[in-house]
């Protein structure tokens, strides 16, 4: 039966096997010839780390900024050109802040959802079966293991990411910083700081 | 009953693993694949809760053992027997 043909434990290569399905495809008129490889440019230049970078960065400079953000993210960064709509349908983007006492952290426990339009794709960890079921079990000795160890009195809560509606943290701003223009604070952010499993 | 993807809360998972410096795609199949299905989801061959209910159904054994990207290029090749596009000999170039 079609449905259970078991395609993953044919003899070929995988690389074999995409770029056979890929040629029948065009040779039926299901992909245009060169389709993919164009999709493969858009996605290369696609959504990026350093695009929630900049948002956090406005956040921490820009206190009105910030609250349009937590109100209505996918609105507010339309003030620094950016948007969710580059995949095939826009989806909700939900910010989260870090505070004194609070800290968030998200996860897709059942797939993978993530802001890729937003921040290019997700790291590996993210998609594994490991951080997926622990996450939401064991957030702090989680965090631990990425080297983020918090107060037993900071709240830590954990967003599940869905088809429809995708979460960004904003972290906190680092003591110090507060000569560091724009483009300075922007670079302090890493994809982690975005996901949660790191403090910035 | 939840399916195998639903993990979340699930114990007896090995420690997260981070690999310093990830590429965007560890090969050219992993793009091909994202890009393919990017393709033939705008074409409306199918849509994107069936492809995720594709995955989903992979069963556990095989779910487990796929990499990401595996377990996408086996759910866009399960969606176009389905669909008829083509047959699953024909998917597997036999």
């Amino acid at each position: 039966m079609s449905a259970t043909h078991d395609a993953t434990h044919d003899e070929a290569p995988i690389a074999a096997r995409v770029r056979h399905v890929e040629a029948l495809l065009e040779q039926r008129g299901w992909l245009a010839p060169g389709e993919v490889d164009e999709r493969i440019d858009a996605l290369a230049a696609g959504g990026s780390p350093a695009n929630g970078a900049a948002i956090v960065a406005r956040a921490w400079v820009d206190p009105g900024f910030r609250a349009r953000l937590l109100a209505d993210a996918n609105t507010a960064i339309g003030e620094l050109g950016l948007s969710m709509a580059g995949g095939l349908q826009e989806q909700q983007l939900i910010v989260v802040a870090n505070g004194p006492d609070e800290h968030h952290v998200v996860v897709c426990t059942l797939c993978s959802c993530y802001p890729i339009a937003l921040l290019g794709p997700s790291p590996g960890w993210y998609k594994s079966e490991a951080y997926r079921s622990r996450v939401v079990r064991e957030p702090r000795a989680v965090l631990r293991e990425f080297g983020l160890e918090l107060p037993a009195s900071t709240r830590i809560t954990v967003w599940d990411a869905s088809a429809e509606s995708r979460y960004m943290v904003l972290p906190r701003r680092p003591a110090g910083t507060d000569d560091l223009d724009e483009g300075r604070l922007a670079a302090l952010v890493t994809r982690k700081g975005l996901i949660g499993t790191a403090a910035v | 009953m939840s399916r195998i993807n639903d993990v979340g809360g699930m114990v007896g998972f090995p420690a997260i693993v981070e690999e310093p410096d990830e590429p965007a795609f560890h090969a050219d199949w992993e793009a091909h694949v994202v890009a393919l299905n990017a393709a033939l989801l705008r074409r409306g061959v199918y849509d994107l809760d069936e492809f995720r209910d594709a995955i989903e159904r992979i069963p556990p054994r095989e779910y487990l053992a796929a990499s990401y990207y595996e377990k996408w290029f086996r759910a866009i090749t399960t969606l176009l027997a389905e669909k008829g596009i083509a047959t699953p000999e024909e998917l597997a170039g036999a």
